[in-house]
């Protein structure tokens, strides 16, 4: 408790109070209102953050189940929103898992190993990083158009050549881990090691059970990172049922097929999961993004 | 003894034979691109498998065991596609230059005329699939092969006499009508070497080669007598008059797509708007999100204030939801006519903007998105960096009588600076190519208006690039990694600047 307190503190406090829930109030109404909208009748439908007559139309659309309407006329689903979410949440989990696997192995060395080029390999990976993927995506569609042809499930229009191409982006992931590793005593490690184990026995068997809170974080965070890419997918992917969630979102609001209520269901439906676990998290995420993560 | 002996050597044996099995699946690999004239791709296969066979079998390189699956995944998928599009930004590779010189020659060499005798035919399905019963006068009734799958380029299909297979009743003509576009493509020759194709839906016609391969190169013409020459400055075979002849095939153009960016009067001005444009973008939403996070964060250091979890959880929500979604809610938020923003705007103050119609505020919206999608990132940021801060400075500044704002811009801020640089640097450098959030929001409309390119007003330089490559209806493949590579190396300067700022350690 500071020690000097100027006199209008409680006028202040009371300021403050206000100004955070002004603030939550702003934040808050692009989130509540597609909640709301959710629950609207039809695809125009103005009116009150909550709805005068709910209806449960988007969400039996969102969940692929036709919808009969009051007057006996069925709706089918516009788009296969849980596919597209199966699409994305397969890609996601095989991604990340592979990430974590080469960029754990990478990081080991990086922290516990000398081997010529250390250095100048860790500096290069950061700097290539920050390059853009969607300024290389002719390149990477050529590249993936000509694995296809010798490797099929490898090529353009499969779910392999997305998680294949998200194999690039680890550097930030590998320097997350390598902090930690490089945070925890090797003491043990040597001992081991001094007692005959090999450099992989000493990895596998007492540095990795030791990281397992840092392994949880990078899976998460490289799970969210492939979960939410755009432009590879877009570019990589084209048959509406090999989708992903975040290619296949955007077709509800074209202009010319305007499905507000649908897309606030599918929105609500497909958003909410990854919002939660983001949350669930993010005592530990924070504490990686301030390693160097970008986003936003 | 023997058993401790035998355990390695079978070790050992698995090693070698899966060390001999990936170098064989590599080679194969890396040989049929060669073959199809692949040679970059080729040239990467054999990097990375080349290393990779040589890293796990060296003793020297066991540490770079480790190493090498994740640096080859960024060789692969970052630093070959950026050297490529490098390279592609040197050549005219577009949508109407899409074929190497020998597949566009081989190509026009496939193509044939109609002239000659015409011959009545039928279709006819049988065990193996349809089959052309073809009469061919006084050469005797024949019959094609099944016509499935793929036909092969210049190898025409030859025929059969009559009595070797047996046909069922001919197919009727809407049959004909029906397959006529798959039937079109097939060639077959008859016994005495014509080339004859579909004519109409009850005629096979002969079909000649249109053009022949000089000895020089040319092609010649067999129907007009006339000769095409390759032009390899602008990747067209041209007749005698200069007219190009389609398709066209890639060559390497120097410097051009280059000069057209900062020469051509038309391309300059958009390139040079939308650079504005990205810079303005990248910097504002540095500092609204600064700002907004900065704010948000010194009001959550009081330790005054309760209930700090419950602020901290709500105002980090922008954050946790995928960006993907919210930026789509906001484009139907702000929706000119059922959007809820408008809808607010009309009931408060009679007003409906056109947010995406009108450039300006387009542009404001996009912002106004942005610093909603952004700040959470600094005010996590800030929230652990004033942490970090003395508190007997703020103690020491308010028993000299200072307020809040010196207590802003004389400690709080020169503080905070250092640590924050290469985060706002890395924020900038994100924004700045912050394609995501154009591409689900605005699709860089409105148009500038008058623009040969496709160029938007509120088009970064990735979306425009975007645009050039995949939206056009030209597809100028060279034009966009031309402009992508001038991004590179602003982005190159950006990565250089954040890595001297951190000082990183290795």
């Amino acid at each position: 408790m500071a020690m000097v307190q100027p006199k209008s503190v409680k006028y202040r406090l009371w300021l403050t109070h206000l100004g955070l829930l002004a603030a939550i109030a702003v934040i808050l109404f692009p989130l509540l209102m597609v909640v709301s909208i959710s629950f609207r009748e039809g695809n125009f439908a103005t009116g009150s953050l909550f709805p005068d007559s709910p209806t449960l139309e988007h969400w039996s659309l969102a969940l692929g189940i036709p919808y009969t309407q009051a007057d006996g006329q069925v709706v089918n689903p516009p788009f296969p929103v849980l596919t597209w979410l199966w699409n994305s949440v397969k890609i996601a989990v095989i991604s990340s898992a592979l990430i974590l696997l080469l960029s754990t192995t990478s990081a080991y060395a990086f922290a516990r190993l000398h081997f010529t080029g250390k250095g100048t390999i860790l500096k290069g990976m950061l700097i290539f990083q920050m390059f853009p993927p969607v300024l290389s995506l002719v390149a990477i569609y050529a590249l993936f158009d000509q694995l296809g042809k010798h490797i099929g499930w490898l090529g353009v229009n499969s779910h392999g050549a997305v998680i294949v191409a998200s194999l690039g982006g680890m550097a930030l992931h590998i320097w997350t881990i390598k902090g930690y590793f490089e945070s925890i005593d090797r003491s043990l490690e040597e001992a081991a090691i001094v007692d005959g184990a090999t450099t992989w026995q000493a990895f596998f068997h007492i540095l990795l059970p030791m990281s397992v809170p840092i392994l949880a974080v990078v899976f998460i965070l490289a799970f969210i990172t492939t979960i939410t890419e755009y432009p590879m997918a877009s570019v990589l992917l084209m048959d509406v049922d090999k989708l992903t969630l975040s290619v296949g979102a955007q077709q509800y609001l074209y202009d010319q097929n305007y499905l507000w209520g649908d897309f606030a269901a599918a929105a609500v439906l497909s958003g909410l999961p990854i919002t939660l676990v983001f949350l669930y998290c993010q005592k530990w995420i924070v504490g990686g993004l301030t390693a160097g993560g970008v986003k936003g | 003894m023997s058993e401790s002996l035998r355990y390695p050597s079978f070790r050992k044996m698995l090693h070698w034979s899966l060390w001999l099995l990936f170098n064989a699946l590599a080679l194969y690999l890396v040989v049929a691109l060669y073959a199809q004239r692949q040679i970059a791709f080729a040239l990467l296969g054999l990097v990375v498998t080349g290393i990779a066979s040589y890293v796990f079998i060296s003793r020297r390189t066991y540490a770079h065991r480790y190493i090498y699956p994740s640096l080859a995944g960024m060789l692969t998928f970052v630093i070959f596609p950026l050297l490529y599009t490098v390279g592609i930004g040197f050549t005219n590779y577009s949508g109407t230059n899409l074929l190497s010189f020998e597949q566009a020659q081989r190509y026009l060499l496939g193509q044939t005329y109609v002239a000659g005798d015409r011959y009545p035919f039928s279709l006819h399905d049988s065990e193996d699939g349809p089959r052309l019963r073809i009469d061919l006068g006084a050469q005797g009734v024949l019959v094609s092969p099944p016509l499935e799958g793929e036909p092969v380029q210049g190898e025409p299909l030859g025929l059969q006499p009559e009595s070797e297979v047996s046909l069922g009743e001919p197919l009727p003509l809407r049959d004909v009508i029906k397959r006529r576009a798959e039937l079109e493509r097939w060639v077959l020759r008859s016994p005495e070497g014509e080339l004859l194709r579909l004519y109409g839906l009850r005629e096979m016609a002969e079909a000649r080669p249109q053009y022949r391969l000089l000895g020089n190169g040319d092609l010649l013409d067999n129907r007009s007598g006339e000769r095409l020459v390759a032009n390899h400055e602008i990747g067209f075979y041209v007749d005698a008059e200069g007219h190009k002849v389609a398709p066209g095939f890639t060559v390497y153009t120097g410097l051009s797509n280059f000069a057209r960016v900062l020469a051509d009067p038309d391309i300059r001005q958009n390139f040079l708007q939308i650079f504005a444009w990205t810079v303005a973008f990248a910097g504002l939403t540095v500092l609204f999100t600064l700002v907004v996070g900065l704010t948000l964060a010194s009001l959550l250091q009081w330790e005054l204030v309760r209930g700090k979890p419950f602020y901290r959880l709500m105002l980090i929500l922008p954050y946790a939801v995928p960006a993907f979604i919210s930026i789509l809610v906001f484009k139907g938020l702000f929706n000119q006519n059922f959007g809820e923003i408008n809808l607010l705007l009309n009931g408060l103050f009679g007003i409906r903007p056109d947010w995406f119609s009108d450039p300006t505020l387009a542009r404001c919206m996009i912002l106004i998105v942005n610093t909603w999608l952004g700040y959470p990132y600094i005010l996590l940021l800030c929230m652990g960096l004033l942490q970090a801060i003395p508190r007997d400075l703020y103690e020491a500044s308010a028993l000299d009588g200072a307020g809040p704002l010196d207590n802003l811009l004389r400690i709080t801020l020169p503080l905070l600076i250092k640590p924050l640089a290469p985060l706002l640097i890395a924020s900038f450098a994100f924004n700045f190519n912050n394609f995501v959030l154009i591409t689900l929001l605005t699709r860089g409309g409105p148009d500038i208006i008058g623009a040969t390119t496709p160029a938007g007003t509120t088009d970064l330089l990735v979306s425009y690039t975007y645009r050039i490559a995949f939206q056009d209806s030209g597809q100028n493949f060279a034009l966009a990694a031309a402009i992508a590579t001038l991004i590179f190396i602003l982005v190159g300067a950006m990565a250089w600047l954040n890595l001297k700022l951190t000082k990183v350690k290795v």
